[in-house]
């Protein structure tokens, strides 16, 4: 009786971990799938087009990008990603890489700000200026370890103001970013979800965006993601290059300090 | 012309391995746009590779290809230097060559 008991347990054991064992091995193979297709990442055509978009005269003032200040000093593209969003005296505020590129457009290229933030998240029928450059920008980063200071007082606030957000909960659905993405192990259908509140976690989550969606045949990038992720809490809209949207980078990208930048990638 | 395609050719032992990275839309023409039109179909027809004066390859696709296609291939000889040639040509008559040195 006992030993049946016993052997009856055991059974059980081994069915409970199976379905573990067989959920591994699939985001593993999930996980080769994706380093197969990084070699023919349609990111690079975006980051091409961005590269071009960038030297390209544009604007009223018929002016390129090429004198815009990403931080590191005017025109100075490689390694500005990993360390936004920061301080920038000149708009007086704390800037993610797209309300800079924003500031920039309109600043050296004449563009009005309605203009410049125009059509942000592209389609097959227009495709996103935004998008371009930003696939340009955080390519030149590629490799460099996150490194964002928050020596400045603004910089601490926005800090605290993102913090404040990823862990408010509303919406009809009462979420908060962390009820997704406060816990070890979740996820959304087929979906691992990054642990947002813990160290590995923010560094992944964060270090592997802009990246193409395969299956939206888009760049997305970091305002996109942030965006969406309102629409699926069925919170109100993000607004494009937003302080919330600014804060709330500011806290998820000082938290993959450390961590190389390793995008434009690829994704579902 | 068509936006530029993306081409890297290396040398491995006796051949060459090519990976291409076109941009293309490859509209199936089954698709629907959000006022419920049939998005027409739009797509590459006919991929040809030559290195030196040669046709490497010559692929007719159809719109079973995804969005911006990724072709890699390897053909026998090819130096260091010399170069290789991609041209297509889709459905709408659009077509796109670029070149690439073998590194």
């Amino acid at each position: 009786m006992i030993g049946t008991f016993r052997a009856a347990l055991a059974v059980a054991g081994i069915a409970c971990a199976v379905p573990l064992v067989l959920a591994q091995s699939a985001a593993d193979e999930i996980e080769k799938y994706r380093r197969a297709l990084q070699d023919g990442n349609p990111a690079e055509l975006w980051e091409a087009r961005g590269e071009e978009m960038w030297k390209a005269r544009a604007g009223p003032k018929n002016a390129s990008l090429e004198r815009c200040d990403l931080g590191k000093g005017p025109g100075v593209v490689k390694g500005a990603y990993a360390e936004l969003p920061r301080y920038f005296a000149d708009a007086d505020r704390v800037m993610d890489l797209e309300s800079r590129l924003v500031w920039c457009r309109v600043a050296l290229q004449g563009m009005t700000e309605a203009d410049a933030k125009r059509n942000p998240f592209g389609s097959p029928e227009r495709k996103a200026d935004m998008e371009a450059l930003v696939a340009y920008v955080t390519g030149e980063s590629r490799g460099v370890k996150m490194n964002v200071s928050l020596d400045h007082p603004k910089m601490r606030e926005a800090y605290a103001v993102g913090e404040k957000i990823f862990f408010f909960r509303g919406g009809p659905h009462d979420f908060a970013c962390a009820t997704c993405h406060g816990e070890d192990g979740k996820r959304i259908r087929l979906q691992d979800l990054p642990n947002l509140t813990s160290k590995a976690g923010a560094q992944k989550g964060y270090t592997t965006w802009p990246a193409y969606r395969v299956s939206q045949g888009e760049l997305r990038t970091f305002q996109w993601r942030l965006n969406d992720c309102f629409r699926q809490q069925r919170f109100p809209e993000l607004e494009f290059t937003s302080p919330a949207s600014v804060a709330l980078t500011t806290f998820l990208a000082y938290n993959a300090n450390g961590a190389a930048f390793d995008a434009p990638a690829i994704k579902r | 012309m068509a936006d530029p395609m993306k081409i890297r050719a290396n040398v491995v032992g006796d051949s060459t391995e090519v990976k291409v990275l076109m941009n293309h839309e490859m509209e199936t023409g089954q698709r629907k746009d959000a006022q419920g039109k049939t998005v027409p179909a739009w797509f590459i027809q006919n991929v040809t590779a030559t290195w030196n004066g040669k046709t490497v390859l010559n692929a007719q696709w159809g719109p079973a290809v995804s969005k911006n296609p990724f072709l890699a291939f390897k053909f026998k000889g090819g130096a260091k230097g010399e170069k290789v040639q991609i041209t297509w040509t889709d459905s709408k008559g659009d077509k796109r060559t670029d070149e690439a040195t073998i590194a």
